[in-house]
């Protein structure tokens, strides 16, 4: 008995001596491989690194999310490169596949940047990825922007190397509240008058969002009449309904992913709801316009992007031009959808910046990301102290006779906007 | 909390509101409870993969829909369905563990449970699916008051169907069969009763009366691969509120389920839903243990 286990243990401290010999060996042939450079920049190419989702349960999105950086890097690349130093220099991303999961994602995010040296990051697909990769960003201190991760618990951990080019999702149902405030005004009440009711998921995103009406909502000294938690497995909202039906608001949020935006259509029709305005996030996810038709008429759904803003670069051309190009260069895409655009936009704030600071030495990279200050067709990006972009507003897009047309903010509104709500009952 | 109970006194309206959507969905609760109360009182295997079976249903009728079928038409697919799928998992798993303890078939059908789930989801991805009836909407009062006509088909439709699961117990050869063998399965044996098919039926049946439970839930709500577990844990609240040998108490039970879970939803908010479905179950627990200790005392 006593025998067999230290052979046992030795022989497992000879396969782990083994292993890190061969590593150490496959390292140096690496090393040797790529150089004493150690891969930030190969020549005359430019090495940035991404963990993303490519399987499991974000893949649709992760790929979608590539896609966008491959269409900024090419058009980058085929349009002069990045300049530094007086040098033309071509970009490359190296992706790793994190499996849609927060650890995996955190290996890669070491790997790429102790083992391949990257030292220039872009980010990952959703929050819970960005929020696992953000620390080892910043041990290292490797910047890295990034696209996909909304959460406002990002950017309150006095991140120096993080930066996103997306609203954070606080701000996504905000701006409903302008507009109904706008919309009061107009038909000369006050908008302390208005009475809202919400309807959000209890989960940290929705919560976010929450947070984020609620803080607009105080501003105008609005009334929060309904304030329901949906469950994670929402199928059913018809108590909250009634409930609105009897306390009749004049503006209905509702927040919970694709699932809060199926539910909550279908059953205000079902209900014959009749509320001026109701505004939710996620329309485009869950289908309504094609599931219900009509019955998704006159609802504002937020979005980071749509393609008919009237943003513009110098690179891309305006946000439609980057639409026809997305779906030229890609199969499969009837719309773009905005986490590709966002996607690009990112890897255009990595050349901008390294044209800037004029230098691949990290510090001075990080603060040229830190100072931009640019216009994109994705929409103008300046970071906050704390790394989010404070530029671009979310837009609110109202359905109209089964399209999405920009109603809010009024400065890129391409349609006026439908109130008090036709509902056809 | 208060002002939403004071609303409802000053409106009645919403109450008529609240109880016609609780009483529509808490048939549907009863049917898949039913099912339960079956397969733990003839075979004593408690179904965790109850719900599951109920979403299966739902995208049967959900897939018809996408092949330009009406909906209404996935309750005799699904029967079908789910009825064959039902024997091929008995005699897959659950005649191996149907002798064992409680934990073997917990665990077996928790398993089937998960199975099922990420099935449909490499099938139909995560978002969640409906199946829309097109059926009208009748209202009342200003529209205070709205039924949905797809409610009333598929309240009818439960109650049918849970007639005729009634009848087919009675009358039916299998239907005594099944209910000698809840009642005794060795003296059952003995009879000449095939109980190994007895119990492959009974499981089937149960999964058929589900998948029929999930094609109205497709056509009322939403489904997603993922939602079976509420669809259970309301199936053992009624089952275990009811008793198994109690069709008239499952019924009651499942409706008051429905009500009060549109109730609560109306006064506490949305989130006290599922919490309203298991702080009953504790409540109807502790009755019964001070009602089963009264009886002991009396024995005594």
């Amino acid at each position: 008995m006593h025998l067999g286990y230290p052979s046992e243990k030795t022989k497992k401290i000879t396969t782990r001596r083994a292993f890190s010999a061969l590593l150490a060996a496959g390292t140096a042939v690496g090393l040797l491989a790529s150089g004493a450079a150690n891969a930030k920049v190969e020549g005359d190419t430019i090495v940035l690194g991404s963990a993303i989702s490519l399987t499991g349960k974000y893949a649709t999105n992760g790929v979608h999310a590539q896609n966008g950086y491959e269409i900024a890097v090419k058009k980058i690349n085929d349009n002069g490169g990045v300049t530094v130093g007086g040098k033309s220099y071509k970009l490359k991303v190296v992706y790793y596949d994190d499996e849609s999961t927060p650890a995996r994602g955190a290996q890669l995010a070491e790997r790429l940047i102790k083992q391949d040296g990257v030292q220039f990051m872009l980010g990952p697909y959703s929050s819970g990825l960005t929020k696992a990769i953000a620390p080892v960003t910043e041990k290292y201190k490797i910047p890295m922007v990034e696209a996909e991760g909304a959460s406002r618990s990002l950017f309150t951990q006095g991140y120096k190397y993080l930066f996103a080019v997306l609203s954070t999702s606080e701000q996504y149902l905000a701006s409903a509240i302008d507009l109904a405030a706008e919309m009061a005004e107009k038909e000369g009440r006050k908008p302390s008058d208005i009475k809202i009711a919400m309807a959000f998921e209890n989960d940290p995103f929705s919560l976010d969002v929450r947070a984020g009406v609620m803080d607009d909502a105080k501003k105008y000294d609005m009334k929060i009449v309904i304030d329901d938690k949906l469950p994670r497995d929402l199928s059913d909202m018809s108590a909250t309904l009634t409930k609105a039906k009897a306390l009749k608001p004049d503006l209905l949020i509702v927040s919970g992913h694709s699932k809060g935006a199926a539910t909550a259509v279908r059953q205000i029709n079902e209900m014959k709801i009749d509320i001026p305005m109701i505004a939710m996030t996620h329309c485009e996810a869950a289908k309504v316009t094609d599931k219900f038709g009509a019955g998704a008429n006159d609802i504002l759904c937020s979005t980071q992007w749509a393609e008919t803003l009237t943003y513009e670069d110098p690179l891309f051309g305006t946000a439609a031009e980057f639409h026809e190009e997305f779906k030229q260069t890609f199969e499969g895409y009837t719309t773009v959808p905005y986490q590709s655009a966002q996607a690009a936009a990112a890897v255009m704030v990595w050349k901008d910046a390294f044209e800037r600071a004029d230098s691949f030495e990290i510090g001075k990279v990080r603060d040229a990301i830190a100072a931009t200050e640019m216009n994109t067709f994705y929409g103008p990006i300046k970071f906050s102290e704390a790394g989010n972009n404070i530029a671009k507003p979310m837009v609110l897009r109202q359905i109209q006779e089964g399209q999405y047309n920009v109603v809010a903010p009024s400065k890129w509104a391409s349609h006026p906007v439908n109130y008090p709500r036709d509902a056809g009952f | 909390m208060f002002d939403n109970l004071s609303l409802l006194g000053l409106a009645p309206v919403f109450n008529i509101q609240l109880l016609l959507d609780g009483l529509f969905i808490g048939a549907i609760f009863a049917l898949a409870a039913y099912g339960l109360a079956l397969v733990w009182g003839v075979m004593n295997v408690k179904n965790l993969a109850q719900g599951d079976f109920v979403i299966m249903g739902g995208y049967i009728a959900y897939s018809l829909a996408e092949l330009g079928i009406h909906p209404i038409f996935g309750l005799p697919v699904a029967v079908v369905v789910m009825f064959a799928f039902g024997w091929a998992v008995y005699v897959l798993v659950i005649r191996r563990v149907i002798d064992r303890d409680l934990f073997t078939s917990l665990l077996a059908t928790f398993g089937i449970a998960i199975v099922v789930q990420q099935t449909l989801n490499l099938i139909y991805g995560p978002e969640v699916k409906i199946a829309e009836s097109g059926f009208a909407i009748r209202s009342a009062l200003d529209n205070q008051l709205t039924v949905a006509d797809i409610k009333l088909v598929s309240f009818a439709m439960a109650a049918a169907l849970a007639i005729a699961v009634v009848i087919f117990m009675k009358r039916s050869r299998m239907g005594q069969a099944i209910r000698a063998t809840a009642q005794d399965p060795r003296a059952a044996k003995i009879m000449g009763i095939d109980t190994d098919r007895v119990y492959a039926f009974t499981f089937s049946l149960n999964a058929a009366i589900c998948g029929a439970a999930g094609v109205l839930i497709a056509m009322i709500w939403v489904i997603q691969p993922f939602y079976g577990i509420t669809h259970s844990i309301r199936s053992f609240v009624i089952v275990t509120a009811a008793g198994f040998g109690n069709l008239p108490g499952v019924i009651i039970a499942g409706l008051g389920l429905g009500v009060a879970e549109q109730y609560s939803g109306f006064v506490m908010g949305a989130e006290f839903q599922q919490a309203t479905v298991v702080g009953l179950l504790v409540a109807v627990l502790v009755w019964r243990q001070i009602q089963q200790s009264r009886i002991r005392q009396v024995v005594q």
